[in-house]
């Protein structure tokens, strides 16, 4: 399995600022640990909830936040397909959730200024799946529990435990981003 | 004048969301395999390989390619001899992708308006195309339509004067403004002429193209080509981390238009372009 037979860095999970600080643009992961899906609509209402002053439906301290919404499972199944979102659509939301704590984001695709700097700023790194890949990727998903936003369907916010999920290193703490290349970056 | 009953149109069309999501076409994987072999670097043929062992474990464990399922888009052409029987057929195409997409455990990712949005919990409404056509069958596709490409999608309104070279440079500049987003490597379905409206339709209709196939029209075929040779010289690569694998395939439909206008529409789609067909 072409997967398994790249060298790749365990990373559990959760993972503090500081460790976060010593990931590096391009290196391969093989992460292990929880990490909990948000996208669009829940991201949404957590920021709404904080302008409200209300308690977030997880401890953002040290938080891995997976954008994706998942299939639904199978009978005999722990999850459904459950790939990568495109994670501009979370740039509006990411930075007041990295000033709170959070130290990954697992996605895929560019990320606008206002998140780098605020990964910069806090520690936090910006990790990439396979877009497309969403059946191999649920094979390494060993445990998922809906925690909020259950109205959300897909959406809502799932607690996963993951087990060598395959990720890399798309954006890291000093702002070093692996789509800076020449055509990608000239956009 | 030949009958059908609407509960055949329903039935056909779940079991079709079923099988667009989980058993990618035998064109793209074939795709796939050769770009792959012509990859040099380690990094884009490790994550083709990932794609094609997701679409060979999305079949055997009937799971869904990606976890996009897709808006539903219907593209239904009836022949002008059919009467259907049993009810509206908008409904029962409705009804089949509430079913399909319950049934088959596919992700409703459908909300009710665009700026409430309520999720509808069963991916209602599909997206219908209709075409009347002559004869009395009914030929029904089912093409799950994903949002991470279509939102890179791209309508720009040119004028004459810009000509080929304004097409060629308004598809250019959509692929390179998406970059790693629509999961490349991609397939682009453009749509040259008509009116806006009509632009965009023969764009998305234009992915249902099987990949391989040219356009029969010389001067387009020519340009299907030259821009698939001129994306995968842009090194975005397989999951935009660099490498020749960008497009899978350019598909270009055009139609007549007015003296003053150029409409050029790219529809962008991921390698699971994903789509069933059917004959009543």
């Amino acid at each position: 399995m072409p997967l398994d037979e790249v060298e790749r860095k365990i990373l559990e999970l959760p993972v503090t600022r500081e460790a976060a600080r010593e990931l590096r643009a391009g290196e391969l992961l093989s992460l292990r640990g929880v990490i909990y899906t948000a996208r669009d609509a829940a991201h949404k209402r957590m920021v709404e909830a904080l302008a409200r002053g209300e308690e977030l439906p997880f401890d953002m301290t040290d938080a891995a936040i997976y954008y994706a919404g998942p299939c639904p499972a199978k009978p005999g199944f722990v999850i459904g397909s459950a790939g990568p979102t495109t994670s501009y659509r979370m740039d509006a939301y990411a930075p007041a959730l990295i000033s709170l704590g959070q130290t990954v984001m697992l996605g895929k695709g560019l990320r606008g200024p206002d998140v780098i700097e605020a990964m910069i700023r806090y520690g936090a790194v910006y990790l990439g799946a396979t877009g497309g890949a969403g059946a191999l990727l649920a094979q390494r998903i060993v445990k998922s529990e809906i925690i909020a936003y259950p109205d959300l369907g897909a959406e809502a916010v799932r607690r996963l435990e993951v087990y060598d999920f395959p990720a890399i290193v798309l954006i890291d703490s000093l702002g070093t981003s692996l789509y800076d290349r020449e055509t990608v970056a000239s956009v | 004048m030949r009958e059908i009953d609407v509960r055949d149109v329903a039935d056909s069309v779940a079991a079709l969301c079923i099988k667009a999501n989980t058993d990618l076409g035998p064109d793209i994987l074939v795709r796939l395999k050769d770009m792959r072999a012509a990859e040099t670097d380690e990094r884009p043929k490790a994550i083709l390989d990932e794609l094609l062992l997701n679409a060979e474990l999305a079949r055997e464990k009937e799971m869904p390619i990606c976890q996009d399922t897709g808006m539903a888009v219907v593209y239904i052409r009836i022949g002008q001899d059919v009467h259907f029987t049993g009810g509206s057929v908008e409904e029962a195409i409705n009804r089949g992708v509430s079913k399909g997409y319950t049934e088959g455990y596919l992700r409703a990712s459908v909300v009710a308006d665009p700026l409430l949005r309520t999720n509808t919990g069963d991916n209602t409404p599909a997206v219908i195309l209709w075409e009347l056509v002559p004869g009395d069958r009914v030929e029904i596709t089912v093409a799950p339509k994903g949002f991470g490409s279509e939102n890179m999608s791209s309508l720009t309104m040119l004028v004459p004067a810009q000509g080929i070279e304004g097409v060629k440079a308004a598809i250019l500049a959509t692929v390179k403004k998406a970059g790693p987003n629509p999961c490349p490597p991609i397939i682009l379905g453009v749509g040259i002429g008509g009116t806006m409206d009509m632009a965009a339709r023969m764009a998305k209709l234009a992915l249902l193209r099987p990949v391989g196939e040219k356009s029969p029209k010389e001067h387009i075929a020519r340009l299907e080509d030259e821009l698939l040779a001129a994306i995968n010289d842009m090194n975005i690569g397989p999951a935009g981390l660099g490498g020749r694998t960008t497009a899978l395939a350019v598909h270009i439909n055009t139609y007549p238009t007015h003296i003053a206008g150029l409409p050029v529409a790219v529809n962008m789609s991921c390698h699971a372009t994903r789509h069933a067909g059917v004959i009543l």
